[in-house]
């Protein structure tokens, strides 16, 4: 079966009250859920808790999904709300915290420093804006269709593309860059 | 570097989520696990709220009188109507989208705010001709509290249709409802107002719908998020 009509297929068992079916996506979709929050310049700590907030959220809309539409668009613009409201509430706080002391830079360890020749994900992807690094989560690392990205972020195909060149723009700079220190 | 050598670093899989984690979700979820009735088909609740613009607008203005289109030509009724229809279609469409999750949308909310404001401050100097002003802000108004008190009504049956939904964006949800609601009142007017002055209609007749969709934004935004099912 295709993996996005197998989806389709789970969707519609689990409005049914199947709960083999809620296992089943919360298995499959999780680990891209919980990338694309950490490729948000998330800490590992609050991805879990984005990812649990996120399949509550799923669980109270389930009847909104359209049986026979597909699941990511639908899924993501849920998982996208919860991260922009997450920003929205780190931001209210930091406003409110006031840094006393610098923090002291640790040093790189040898090892790490050598291995960091390709960098993972995140590091690649943390220097793009939130709505690049959104749309290239979602195209590359989710394997969204252009018109899956458009209705996950609510926006034309046109403007997806154009973020996704955009942001393979400064990627390709970044890795040049990566590529010739280690030269 | 070339645009597969980055597609191949972008692919690198997954890391695997803490089993314990998925487990504790799988607990949760199954815990309150019910069959759910999904929603009905977009175009049948597009439809409702066509009904409601449509039901409320005509029976305010047979309410009030029907005045306003007795003062217009042929050419204006022509003109007007269909524009609003235009627009209240529009509306509806994007409050159901807003509420379906990862709906496809042809505009945002703010968008059609702006489209629908904009569309009749370039119709109504082309339509009307009386640039006099008379009783301007008493008869303005009136026309503006008649307008809002029909978006009132409107607003409260679109929020009964839409409600089942689920708006992750609660503010864009209210500025979409209350943006079709405002065109209610707008409606009322065209089919109640006699005043047919240009400056009239382009503030106080056109102002129903900002006044509308701003204060629904405000609304929703500020309501706690439904707890559905």
């Amino acid at each position: 079966m295709h993996p996005d009509i197998e989806l389709e297929a789970l969707m519609s068992l689990y409005q049914q009250g199947d709960s083999a079916a809620v296992g089943l996506l919360i298995h499959r979709l999780s680990p891209q859920l919980q990338r694309f929050f950490l490729a948000q310049s998330v800490s590992s700590r609050y991805a879990d808790d984005l990812l649990q907030e996120t399949w509550m959220r799923i669980h109270q809309a389930r009847h909104t999904y359209r049986p026979g539409q597909p699941v990511l668009p639908w899924l993501y613009a849920i998982a996208r709300h919860i991260r922009v409201d997450h920003f929205r509430k780190q931001h209210r706080s930091d406003v409110r915290e006031l840094q006393v002391e610098e923090l002291p830079e640790l040093p790189t360890p040898p090892a790490a420093a050598a291995a960091a020749t390709v960098p993972d994900i995140e590091t690649l992807l943390a220097d793009l804006p939130a709505s690049q690094r959104e749309v290239i989560c979602m195209l590359k690392i989710s394997g969204m269709s252009l018109e899956e990205v458009a209705r996950a972020t609510s926006s034309s195909v046109g403007s997806v593309k154009q973020k996704a060149h955009r942001a393979y723009d400064k990627l390709r700079e970044r890795l040049s860059g990566y590529a010739e220190r280690t030269q | 570097m070339k645009d597969p050598e980055i597609d191949h670093i972008l692919n690198q899989p997954a890391p695997a989520v803490d089993p314990a984690l998925l487990a504790r979700i799988t607990a949760s979820l199954g815990a309150s696990l019910a069959p759910v009735r999904p929603l009905p088909a977009p175009w049948k609740l597009i439809a409702l709220l066509i009904l409601i613009w449509s039901a409320t607008a005509s029976a305010a203005s047979v309410l009030l009188g029907t005045y306003g289109i007795a003062h217009l030509s042929l050419p204006q009724t022509a003109a007007i109507f269909p524009l609003l229809t235009a627009l209240a279609i529009l509306s509806a469409s994007l409050s159901v989208a807003q509420i379906i999750p990862g709906s496809r949308q042809l505009l945002s909310p703010r968008l059609l705010l702006a489209t629908a404001c904009a569309a009749l401050l370039v119709l109504f100097p082309l339509l009307f001709q009386d640039y006099t002003i008379t009783n301007f802000l008493r008869s303005g108004n009136r026309c503006l509290t008649a307008g809002i008190s029909v978006a009132f009504p409107a607003g409260l049956l679109a929020w009964l249709v839409l409600r089942r939904g689920y708006a992750v964006n609660r503010a864009a949800a209210g500025l979409a409802a209350g943006t079709l609601a405002g065109l209610t009142g707008v409606t009322m007017l065209e089919l109640h107002c006699p005043n047919l002055e240009v400056f009239h209609a382009l503030l106080w007749h056109t102002a129903v719908i900002p006044v509308s969709a701003l204060a629904s934004a405000a609304v929703a935004a500020a309501w706690p998020p439904l707890e559905t099912e």
